[in-house]
């Protein structure tokens, strides 16, 4: 800065706006309606906090350790709950993410653009699709398939690990975890491909000069730029696996247990909600419940919030939304 | 790091390039099935009565689900009128004015409230609007959906308000049109068809929403009147009819699921041709 | 490269049968104008006097903040986020910088032609002449047909449009885009017109309509155009400025600024050995 002439600076770091009055009342109408969307999430969160509390008040944080789920009693712990939830979440990772990345890098890597942004499409569709149409193609197509073919192949082969032991009930942790990983893919691949597709050039041919296969140029050059947001998109995919409610209820056998074989029946968060929400017939059952909910909005905001800040940086867009 | 022989080193690539294209094609598979299983199932299963009659009382076959596509728009209608002015106004303010530290807070809790499981918003319109009212009612099912919507509505709105070139916001800024008029008759109406995609597409997705409305909107067998009546919406009755007993009832469910899946891929695909269309014309 | 003897030979075909810029009495002037991106100060106390009913080019290289300083003139920098104004700009003796001055008036008085032609892609090429009066309530009672034609028959493009004027302005070629975005701003009836490198990303014909068009409107308006064309500079200007990272280095009659410059670094500039 040569010479200071701030005689009479005006403005500041933010764009100088308008002080007419008609201008004024729009931003100010649409600023209205941007703080109400603020005030609905902070009303979620209050709803879920006050509805919660004659149990939380009771069991304190034994609610989230106790295994008893015992409405006449008036017993309630949620750890069957909170296991169903992650063992099929987890499970569905361990099947999505090497197919959502497969297909993420076939799309992005190999694929020819047009090509590639109909297929792109193609997967958005799926997770289109609403979850009570996967419940219904479980019910009557996965599950049997699932007791006459899989579960009798799996204990055949890896019946020594006692995850794979036991009847072929055909409902089960398993079978949640299959359907929640097609319902997941399209999370991990479309948010990953564009995390791909936006890798910088000259990171590929710096790679693809020094000699390498292609292979070898993703594996080196494009995965390792990309991982954060890959990272990110299995993230997302986590927190929507574990707040997906009609396909795995109608699935996983609503049986509130933790057992170590996933072909046994399990029980999950949403599905315990969805089930016997209408039937709380007392205050302490529904406040119990919506215990539950308060569980899972936490943990899903926790996931995505750390999702959405590790896309952030990357200014990639965070879809295909959530429906 | 020690010299791999070229022809491993090349037959790793081929394995592991051919492998992502195993993945896609399993992934694209699937979806295939899913939709084949849906169309072979469902039509066999739809007919005129579907459409224009009330369920059949249990134990009887035929009937229709006519009361509960009937409710499914009526949610729709309900949710458009929650999600579309708070979303779409919301959106407005984040592309035009949301540069700073309000706009950054807003952003990231619509994507809060994007990530909420759906059943856990179906909680939050049951304890402010069941548990006051004392009843189930089409109004907290459409409340809940509405809530739904919204995050999907700003995240759209905001992303195709900001593609339109600042030149052209400069450009009416200049003639002395005031910010207002800018934003509302020369940024919008040239996002308009792209925003509008993005409404519709959100209106998609709630369409499908089952968890939200178990204990909002809640079922009904005969006609809802009114807005403070359970209602029946499509997908609640896929669901209950899926785990029924009844044959007949899953006959209804797969032709439920078909209208379901017609209507939101249907959307989808439409929305997409009609951005595509404008992204290839200007 | 020596572009003098081509400057010389461009300045005779100016008409100059109009009052000499020093007799014409002010529009606008400028008073140890400065601006600011963030903390990053890029235009340095610039004080300029523009004639009415004359032609001011703004000459100087890339980043030289004639851009910046010609959107200071109708209040369009401080649209951007973090730019700051300090300094006066005086409009018939008024400061259009003064605190009860609404900046959306200033711009109707003073229009604005951009670097890249930017029709409003929603409307038809009746439409974007139509919107300034439309969006600004100036159409009410009157004809706007009319003001329509008037405003494309002054930007000498009428009888290229006049049988499509329901048509997307989108669709024209990209200097016929120019002179919409031209005559929409005439149909404001602005005191002052701003060109920013209006030619920039026209071809050579489109160019020189744009230019004879200059000619013709400078009858009727005051004109500042920027531009990092010297040639266009001598063929349009009654007066030059030049500009040399944030000052201003030299200004006067076109002629002279080409012919005998002052500063050295001005005669460096205009014989092309930077910038």
């Amino acid at each position: 800065m040569r010479r200071s002439t701030s005689r009479r600076d005006r403005g500041s770091d933010r764009p100088r706006r308008s002080r007419n009055p008609s201008d004024r009342l729009f931003r100010g109408a649409t600023l209205g309606f941007a703080l109400a969307i603020l005030g609905l999430a902070l009303l979620v969160a209050w709803q879920l906090f006050i509805h919660s509390k004659l149990s939380r008040e009771q069991f304190g944080w034994s609610f989230l350790w106790t295994q008893t789920w015992d409405p006449v009693a008036g017993q309630f712990g949620a750890l069957p709950f909170i296991y169903g939830t992650l063992v099929t979440s987890v499970l569905a990772l361990v099947i999505a993410v090497p197919l959502g990345l497969g297909t993420a890098l076939f799309l992005a890597e190999l694929a020819p653009p047009r090509l590639s942004q109909w297929l792109a499409f193609m997967v958005e569709l799926l997770a289109a699709i609403p979850s009570v149409i996967y419940g219904l193609v479980g019910i009557f197509i996965v599950v049997p398939w699932v007791r006459v073919h899989l579960e009798p192949a799996l204990s055949g082969t890896l019946g020594f690990l006692p995850l794979f032991r036991g009847a072929p009930y055909g409902v089960g942790f398993l079978t949640a975890g299959l359907i929640l990983a097609v319902m997941v893919v399209p999370f991990i691949t479309s948010v990953s491909r564009e995390v791909l597709l936006a890798v910088p050039r000259v990171q590929r041919e710096a790679a693809l000069a020094l000699g390498a296969t292609r292979w070898e140029m993703l594996r080196m050059a494009v995965l390792p730029y990309a991982r954060s947001g890959i990272a990110g998109s299995i993230l997302l995919a986590l927190a929507r696996a574990l707040g997906e409610t009609m396909a795995v209820t109608m699935v996983i056998g609503n049986k509130p247990q933790i057992a170590a074989s996933l072909f046994e029946p399990g029980y999950t968060m949403p599905a315990v909600l969805a089930n016997e929400f209408t039937e709380a017939t007392d205050d302490l059952y529904l406040h119990a419940l919506i215990e539950i909910g308060l569980v899972l909005f936490v943990v899903t905001v926790l996931i995505n919030g750390i999702a959405r800040l590790m896309l952030m940086r990357l200014a990639v867009p965070a879809g295909p939304v959530k429906r | 790091m020690r010299a791999r022989p070229y022809a491993l080193r090349k037959a790793t690539n081929a394995v592991a390039l051919g492998l992502t294209g195993a993945a896609a094609a399993l992934t694209l598979g699937i979806l295939f099935a899913i939709l084949a299983y849906i169309a072979a199932n469902g039509a066999s299963a739809l007919n005129w009565d579907f459409f224009t009659k009330l369920p059949a009382p249990v134990g009887e076959t035929g009937g229709g689900l006519a009361n509960a596509i009937v409710g499914t728009l009526k949610l729709l209608l309900l949710a458009s009128a929650i999600g579309i002015p708070v979303g779409f106004l919301g959106g407005v303010y984040l592309a035009e004015f949301g540069h700073g530290r309000t706009g950054f807070v807003v952003r990231y809790a619509s994507d809060v409230l994007n990530g909420v499981p759906s059943i856990v918003i179906g909680i939050v319109a049951y304890t402010l609007i069941v548990l006051p009212m004392k009843q189930f009612s089409s109004l907290a099912g459409g409340v809940a959906l509405g809530i739904i919507m919204i995050p999907t509505v700003v995240r759209s709105t905001e992303e195709l308000l900001k593609l339109v070139p600042s030149n052209v916001r400069e450009a009416a800024l200049a003639l002395g049109v005031n910010e207002w008029k800018t934003v509302l008759f020369v940024v919008i109406p040239t996002a308009l068809r792209g925003v509008l995609a993005g409404v519709l597409l959100s209106l998609a997705r709630v369409a499908g929403e089952t968890a939200p409305l178990l204990f909002t909107a809640l079922s009904n067998r005969y006609w809802s009147h009114g807005w403070l009546e359970p209602t029946a919406s499509l997908p609640v009755m896929v669901y209950t009819y899926a785990i029924a007993p009844y044959d007949d009832w899953h006959r209804q469910a797969w032709a439920g699921a078909l209208v379901l899946i017609t209507m939101v891929l249907g959307v989808n695909i439409l929305a997409r041709l009609g951005v595509s269309r404008r992204a290839s014309a200007s | 490269m020596h572009l003098l003897p081509d400057l010389k030979k461009a300045l005779p075909a100016r008409a100059s049968l109009a009052p000499t810029p020093e007799e014409a009495p002010e529009a606008m002037r400028t008073e140890a104008l400065s601006a600011w991106f963030g903390p990053h100060q890029v235009l340095h106390e610039i004080s300029l006097r523009f004639p009415a009913r004359q032609v001011t080019a703004l000459i100087g290289p890339s980043g030289c903040g004639k851009t910046t300083y010609i959107r200071c003139l109708n209040r369009m920098h401080e649209v951007v986020p973090s730019a700051r104004v300090g300094g006066k700009v005086l409009l018939g003796g008024e400061d259009i910088y003064a605190p009860k001055v609404d900046p959306v008036l200033v711009r109707r008085r003073i229009g604005m032609v951009f670097q890249k032609p930017n029709p409003f892609p929603a409307m038809s090429i009746y439409g974007n002449v139509a919107a300034g009066l439309r969006l600004t309530g100036l159409a009410k009672g009157r004809s706007l047909d009319e003001i329509v034609e008037r405003s494309l028959r002054q930007a000498a493009l009428w009888d290229e449009v006049k049988d499509r004027l329901h048509q997307p302005g989108t669709d024209l070629s990209g200097g016929q885009q120019q002179r919409l975005c031209i005559a929409r701003t005439l149909a404001v009836e602005p005191e002052v017109l701003l060109f920013d490198e209006p030619c920039s990303a026209l071809d050579p014909v489109a160019t020189e309509k744009i230019e004879q068009l200059l000619f013709e409107l400078k009858k009727r308006y005051t004109i500042v155009i920027v531009t990092h064309n010297m040639q266009q500079a001598a063929r349009v200007s009654d007066l030059t400025g030049f500009l040399l990272m944030g000052d201003l280095v030299e200004f006067g009659r076109t002629e002279s600024l080409f012919t005998t410059p002052k500063d050295p670094r001005t005669e460096a500039y205009i014989t092309g050995r930077f910038g």
